[in-house]
């Protein structure tokens, strides 16, 4: 069954090194889950049956900076907070990606307050921003899809002279904005 | 739909008759009784609360501080602090008010002799966070209180930020962080 049925018994394939690397990359990434507010419990609703983002690879929630290498931050920062979480992403081994996921860790969204950072991208490299109030699981799914093609293409973040350039890609809602107030059906 | 309040709660009539020529206020709504007392005879009234077999007022539910800077209404001082009672054994509530004034302006983290009160953690062990907590939000200093540190926010913290003067923004405090990058990691 699979893959090694279609080959001949003692067959071999020719690749490139780079592109089985990246392959494996890509169906490999291990997030760090940073969640600190409602965003992680849709980041748990995508790892969980329904959503399964173990079709993607990325089911391994590492609790360990160290074993990890997508930081997906799910929440608002708070000023207490945000000294932790460098100090993660500093921990993290390359290469490394980040996910700034849901409104408040992308703008510090509704919480405009002396606590609150305004956006976790003025401290630490964001590669994708996920829009959303938090996002639903599609949308972050298409987030871990962004950098799996980011992977596919060239492997690692670009780079200017040392200095990690973000990738800032921003993911589009999933959904249509309907007219606001919607009308209310009751049985229909 | 303003209604009078209702005094006829039977702790005023104990406290008035337990310290006889001390000045105390009351306050109702929605069945609920506040006693407004000074902030020197806070301490003492407390403990009357707790100890007094009348009243047995054995679990402190919390410790609210308030800051009235622009409250619409005339009120009694600047800061109000609020200590929430029950007693366990008739599960009753009540409510027991100070209010004090700052001699010092309050926008800094200075330590200000005119906003501290009696520590109740005596009475009450569990009052130990609470005050700190009231402390670390808006400076009022606790006398008598075991390890009066902030709680919530760090030990130099430049502001008590539930005071009503601080900006609701911050003094820039969340934009002052070093920035990581790929250089640094």
């Amino acid at each position: 069954m699979g893959l090694e049925a279609a080959l001949p018994v003692d067959g071999f394939l020719t690749t490139q090194l780079r592109h089985v690397i990246n392959w494996s990359r890509r169906n490999s990434l291990w997030p760090m889950p940073f969640a600190t507010a409602c965003c992680g419990i849709e980041l748990m609703a995508t790892a969980c049956s329904r959503y399964d983002l173990a079709r993607f690879g990325a089911e391994v929630m590492r609790f360990s900076p160290r074993q990890a290498d997508l930081l997906i931050v799910a929440g608002r920062i708070s000023i207490k907070t945000l000294p932790v979480l460098q100090r993660i992403y500093e921990q993290m081994t390359e290469p490394k990606w980040v996910i700034s996921m849901g409104a408040c860790a992308s703008t510090g969204g509704v919480f405009d307050t002396y606590a609150v950072v305004q956006g976790c991208d003025q401290f630490i490299p964001v590669d994708v921003y996920i829009p959303g109030c938090p996002p639903r699981p599609e949308q972050l799914i298409e987030g871990v899809m962004a950098i799996q093609r980011i992977i596919d293409q060239e492997g690692i973040p670009p780079m200017n002279g040392g200095k990690r350039q973000p990738l800032g890609l921003v993911m589009q809602p999933t959904h249509v904005t309907k007219p606001q107030p919607v009308g209310v059906t009751v049985g229909g | 739909m303003a209604t009078t309040p209702s005094l006829d709660h039977p702790m005023f009539k104990l406290v008035k008759d337990a310290f006889p020529g001390k000045t105390f206020r009351g306050t109702e709504f929605r069945g609920e009784s506040t006693l407004i007392v000074e902030p020197g005879d806070l301490h003492s009234v407390l403990k009357f609360l707790k100890t007094n077999a009348a009243c047995d007022y054995n679990f402190l539910s919390d410790i609210a501080g308030i800051d009235y800077l622009n409250y619409p209404a005339k009120t009694l001082g600047r800061f109000a602090l609020v200590y929430n009672l029950i007693c366990l054994a008739r599960n009753e509530r009540f409510f027991v008010k100070t209010s004090i004034d700052p001699s010092l302006p309050t926008d800094g983290i200075v330590n200000d002799p005119a906003l501290v009160v009696d520590s109740v953690c005596d009475l009450w062990p569990g009052a130990e966070w609470m005050e700190r907590e009231v402390f670390d939000m808006l400076g009022i200093r606790f006398k008598g209180h075991p390890d009066l540190r902030r709680i919530l926010l760090w030990e130099d913290y430049p502001g008590h930020p539930l005071r009503k003067d601080y900006p609701v923004r911050g003094r820039g405090e969340r934009e002052s962080y070093r920035v990581v990058d790929r250089t640094s990691a």
